[in-house]
C-alpha cells in the first residue's frame, strides 16, 4: 500500500464532514477548526516574545 | 534642449516626485523602529511569502493543464502545492488583518495603506472562488452550479457566468491574480512610504511621529 493510501486507510476522505449546529450558525468541523486556530496563532503572536527585541531596546 | 524645457518633461517630473516620496533609503530601510519587533508584523510577511508560492505552483499548473494535475502524482503534488499555499496565503493574512485593526493602522494619513489591504483581501477571495471552479473535477461542477444562483440573485451573472469555465479559468490566472499582486505591490510601496503605524500611548494619545 502506498503512503497515501495508507493515510487515506486510517483518516477515511469519502465519509460525510461532520458539522457543529448551534442555533442558526452551521459550521464544518474543519473549518471550525481553522478560525480557532488562527485565534491561538493571533494570541500566541501578541504575546510571544520575539527574537532580539531586549537586545534593541538595550540599544543607545 | 533648455533647462526649462528638460524641467517640464513627464520624466523629469515623476522621477522628482518618486525620488521625494520613497529615496532609496526608505524604499529598503537598514532598520525599523521597535515596536516592529513583535511576532504579529510576521504574518504581513508571511502572506506576501505565501502569495509567491501560489503564483509559482499556479504558473507550473499552466505550463501543464488539467490533465497533468489530474493523474500525474508529480501534478498531484504541485496542485496539493497551490491549495495548501492559499491556505496559509489567507491565514496568515486574516491573523495580520486582525493586528491591524486591533492597531487602528490607518492612522496617520494611512487610509489608502488600509483600504489598498482591503482590496487585495477581496480580491484575493474572488481569485479563491474562481480557483474552485476552475478544477475541472465533480467538485467544480458543484460548486459553479450552486454559486450560478447566488450570483444570478445579484442580477452580475449576465456579464459573470460562473458556469463559463473559460471565463472563470481567465480571470482566475490572468485578471485577478494581477489586480492582487499590484495592489500587493501598491500596499507595500505604501508602507514604505508612510512607515509602521506607532502603537497608542498608555493613556490613549499616540506615538509621536
Amino acid at each position: 500500500m502506498s503512503s497515501f493510501g495508507l493515510l487515506a486507510a486510517i483518516w477515511p476522505l469519502t465519509t460525510l464532514g461532520h458539522y457543529v449546529h448551534w442555533h442558526i450558525i452551521q459550521i464544518s468541523v474543519a473549518n471550525l477548526t481553522v478560525i480557532i486556530l488562527m485565534v491561538v496563532t493571533f494570541i500566541v503572536a501578541l504575546f510571544a516574545p520575539f527574537p532580539g527585541r531586549r537586545r534593541r531596546k538595550e540599544k543607545p | 534642449m533648455s533647462t526649462t524645457e528638460i524641467d517640464r518633461q513627464w520624466t523629469t517630473r515623476l522621477r522628482r516626485r518618486v525620488a521625494g516620496k520613497l529615496p532609496p533609503e526608505k524604499l529598503l530601510p537598514d532598520t525599523q523602529p521597535t515596536y516592529v519587533a513583535s511576532w504579529i508584523y510576521v504574518f504581513g510577511v508571511t502572506t506576501m511569502a505565501a502569495l509567491g508560492v501560489v503564483i509559482v505552483s499556479g504558473c507550473l499548473l499552466a505550463l501543464r493543464g488539467p490533465q497533468w494535475w489530474h493523474t500525474s502524482s508529480v501534478g498531484h503534488f504541485v496542485n496539493s502545492l497551490h491549495l495548501w499555499s492559499v491556505e496559509i496565503f489567507f491565514f496568515a493574512m486574516v491573523i495580520h488583518l486582525w493586528g491591524k485593526y486591533f492597531m487602528a493602522a490607518w492612522r496617520g494619513g494611512r487610509a489608502l495603506t488600509w483600504m489598498t489591504g482591503v482590496f487585495t483581501f477581496l480580491v484575493s477571495i474572488a481569485t479563491a472562488f474562481t480557483g474552485y471552479v476552475s478544477q475541472s473535477n465533480f467538485d467544480s461542477q458543484w460548486i459553479s452550479t450552486q454559486a450560478k444562483d447566488g450570483i444570478n440573485s445579484t442580477g452580475a451573472g449576465a456579464f459573470w457566468n460562473v458556469l463559463n469555465t473559460g471565463q472563470m479559468l481567465m480571470w482566475h490566472i490572468v485578471l485577478l491574480p494581477l489586480a492582487a499582486v499590484v495592489l500587493t505591490v501598491f500596499h507595500v510601496l505604501l508602507v514604505r512610504i508612510k512607515g509602521v503605524v506607532p502603537p497608542f500611548e498608555k493613556d490613549g494619545a499616540e506615538v509621536a511621529q
